[in-house]
């Protein structure tokens, strides 16, 4: 085991699959040479050569694109986009084709292909470095999508998709690159070093998809929640002392909906939380399921706390960001509403 | 205020519309063999002049003339005549069907056909095309069975894409054909990337991608170039230039450049215009432009100048946007009589094979039609069962989709 920030965890899930498999290709925006932006892929050209990582020019279509013709003869690409801000371009190759491409040819052809994305706010980046459109990605049948919120998840959900035979988006919520962000942009940051989901295996192992993670047992209502939020949540219940159960969804799609539906029935309330906009979010999803699949258990409305319908802001980033204290606010709203 | 002239927006249009008369002085026509034929290994900046020529070898009177003869005896040539006659009458049966109600949607290659039937025979057999809709010729060429073809159209109970596909949108990863996707040039990038991974791997296979000329205005296309130059891929970049993009001339797309050819020239990629009614032409810049690939000299880029004579598809009507005789017209003919021509002129063949020919790929295409209509038809028949619509979404069928499937109750 070792201590691992989660830019480090997702550096070690390519390199432990790079050394698996020669089919696994990595490349991207300054991924190559220099080793990503975010020092995702450092070390990795020098290691397993120019042709197994590379730079690619500035073209999200291109990288995606070619991508789709590499998985199609064989090969394993993962592929960066830089920031999920900048995946518009090659929406088109990852709706129409890679999501596609099994089912129209009838299984002759297939997709394994890992598009890696930084997703979320809370770095002061603005309305193109901040976005989560997580819902774009799950509203697409064909699709994969993973978002981890710790680095030994990172790791293993990386791995899981690497080996997936499937299409697979994954969002990195590049907040918590170097810890476990729980919305107090205030305060100092915690290292991953200092906690217990830091704590990495060097060699492989994976998490598999479509399986969710209790983070906190409870027995007053559930938080059903991904990514930055996990921690937020976990602060918000801190210090409102509310019993919530909170789950980690890990994987959007598959989703785990049997554990959200056994905690709900358990718990009798529930709050879904994301970062992304309101409106049509994977939250409306989630609120739709456990009302589905819930309704005689619920004692209260489901909740849901996400993003304001607005585009990322950038001086206003505090005042979009769905912090500890709004999650606070809409706990007490679900207890007092009971 | 300035004194200088308010601007003007421009919108080219073609040289004649319905009711005009039909005018190709704009298609600039070298004689027959009068185009030279650089060495496979030329740099690329001292062939820019042929992204502006046409590259042909049939003459008027049928003779092949000039560098770029082909390696070609009189039987491969029959049998890309043959290929080119069946390509021909499949669509005229496929076209009928249609009209009958046997499937929802069709499109014709007509005078189009030597394009893809003799590129196919160009191309090794574990080489990859990405094709757009009207290469089916790269099937007819590669010996495809033509019933698969037409249960495919039928989407009936034998249809390998197992109904959901747009008809023609055929699928052979044996036959070396991609999965054809309706939005149009995503494949063009896509073919890059298989290159790409070929070359990666060591392998020796290249990929051939296709696009029209209207659909080269789409970013993918910028995008594949960029990438096929980059990493010196080796894959073959196919414009073919039928004039029509639906309703839309040539011009639209093309803007100011002077062909399309032209647009690899800024890439560093060798690009080569051909007459693309001459089979012997098509093969022979095919072929070197597959081994340029193949030798690790990276793309080129091909333009083949054509015409699409028929409609664009079963939905479409050209007399609406274009002259009813301007397809007479096309200065460069018809592949098919013209390969025909040569054929008779060099003593391999007779206007009575010929006929004879016609009987028999149509009693073989007839046949093949009544097999594969035992399967079904779009309306009537067997046809995939609701439970292949939740097939190969997934390699595994997640819980969702099952839940979904047994709502349907299949």
């Amino acid at each position: 085991m070792a201590r691992m920030t989660m830019i480090e965890a997702i550096r070690s899930a390519l390199d432990v699959s790079m050394g698996k498999n020669d089919d696994v290709v990595v490349y991207g925006e300054d991924v190559g040479f220099f080793g990503g932006v975010f020092r995702c892929t450092h070390g990795l050209q020098a290691k397993y050569g120019v042709s197994r990582c590379f730079d690619a020019p500035i073209s999200e279509l291109g990288i995606v694109g070619t991508a789709v013709g590499m998985a199609a003869y064989g090969l394993k690409p993962v592929v960066e986009i830089q920031f999920a801000d900048y995946m518009y371009p090659a929406y088109d190759q990852i709706v129409s084709e890679a999501a596609r491409l099994r089912y129209r040819s009838g299984g002759d052809f297939t997709c394994p292909l890992v598009i890696r994305m930084p997703t979320g706010g809370g770095i002061f980046g603005g309305q193109t470095h901040s976005q989560s459109p997580e819902a774009l990605f799950t509203h697409v049948s064909g699709l994969k999508t993973v978002v981890p919120s710790n680095p030994y998840d990172a790791k293993g959900l990386l791995i899981a998709a690497i080996e997936d035979p499937d299409p697979v988006i994954f969002l990195e919520p590049k907040r918590l690159y170097n810890g476990p962000f729980d919305g107090h942009h205030d305060r100092p940051v915690t290292p991953w070093s200092k906690h217990a989901l830091g704590e990495v295996p060097e060699d492989h192992y994976s998490v598999p998809l479509g399986k969710a993670a209790i983070r906190r047992e409870g027995e007053a209502l559930t938080i059903v929640t991904y990514g930055t939020m996990v921690h937020v949540a976990e602060a918000a219940v801190a210090e409102t002392g509310i019993d919530a159960e909170i789950i980690d969804l890990r994987t959007l799609l598959p989703l785990d909906l049997d554990a959200i539906t056994a905690s709900v029935r358990k718990t009798g309330a529930c709050m879904v939380l994301h970062e992304a906009t309101l409106t049509s979010g994977f939250g409306a999803e989630l609120a739709a399921l456990v009302q589905e699949h819930c309704f005689y258990h619920l004692e209260a409305p489901v909740k849901r706390v996400a993003g304001w319908d607005t585009p990322y802001p950038h001086a206003q980033e505090w005042d979009y960001f769905p912090g500890p204290a709004r999650v606070a606010g809409a706990l007490r709203q679900i207890m007092e509403s009971r | 205020m300035t004194d200088t002239p308010s601007l003007r927006f421009h919108v080219p249009e073609p040289a004649s519309r319905p009711g005009g008369k039909p005018d190709f002085s704009n298609v600039v026509i070298p004689k027959a063999g009068s185009v030279r034929r650089p060495e496979v290994d030329a740099a690329p900046e001292e062939m820019r002049d042929l992204a502006y020529s046409i590259i042909r070898v049939l003459n008027r009177d049928g003779q092949a003339v000039g560098p770029w003869v082909p390696d070609l005896s009189p039987e491969d040539l029959l049998r890309g005549l043959r290929h080119m006659m069946t390509l021909r009458t499949f669509d005229a049966r496929m076209q009928t069907a249609q009209r009958q109600g046997k499937t929802s949607f069709y499109m014709q290659h007509t005078g189009e056909e030597a394009v893809s039937c003799a590129f196919r025979i160009a191309l090794g057999p574990d080489d990859m095309n990405f094709p757009t809709y009207r290469q089916a010729g790269l099937l007819i060429a590669h010996d495809y069975p033509l019933v698969d073809m037409m249960c495919q159209i039928y989407s009936n109970e034998k249809d390998p894409l197992r109904g959901r596909q747009l008809p023609v949108m055929y699928s052979s990863k044996a036959n070396g054909f991609f999965s054809i996707s309706g939005n149009l040039t995503t494949q063009y990038v896509q073919a890059v990337g298989w290159a790409m991974a070929s070359a990666i791997r060591n392998d020796h296979r290249i990929a051939a991608a296709w696009v029209g000329d209207g659909s080269t205005a789409e970013s993918d296309f910028h995008a594949a170039l960029v990438f096929a130059s980059t990493y010196r891929a080796p894959v073959v970049l196919n414009v073919v230039n039928n004039q029509w993009a639906i309703s839309t001339f040539q011009g639209i797309a093309r803007g100011g450049s002077g062909t399309f050819a032209a647009r690899g020239l800024g890439f560093g990629i060798p690009a080569l215009r051909v007459d693309g009614n001459d089979y012997l032409a098509v093969y022979a810049v095919a072929r070197w432009a597959i081994e340029r690939a193949r030798r690790n000299l990276g793309p080129t880029l091909v333009e083949y100048v054509t015409y699409r004579a028929g409609a664009h598809s079963t939905s479409d009507d050209p007399s609406a946007y274009r002259p009813k005789s301007e397809s007479a017209d096309w200065p460069l003919g018809d592949p098919l009589l013209r390969l025909k021509h040569h054929l008779v002129t060099i003593g391999a063949w007779s206007e009575e094979r010929h006929v004879q020919a016609e009987a028999e790929i149509l009693d073989t295409v007839v046949a093949a039609q009544k097999q594969a209509e035992t399967f079904g038809t779009l309306h009537s028949g067997s046809k995939p069962s609701a439970r292949d619509m939740f097939e190969d979404v997934y390699a595994e069928l997640p819980p969702h989709l099952r839940r979904q499937r047994q709502e349907v109750g299949v």
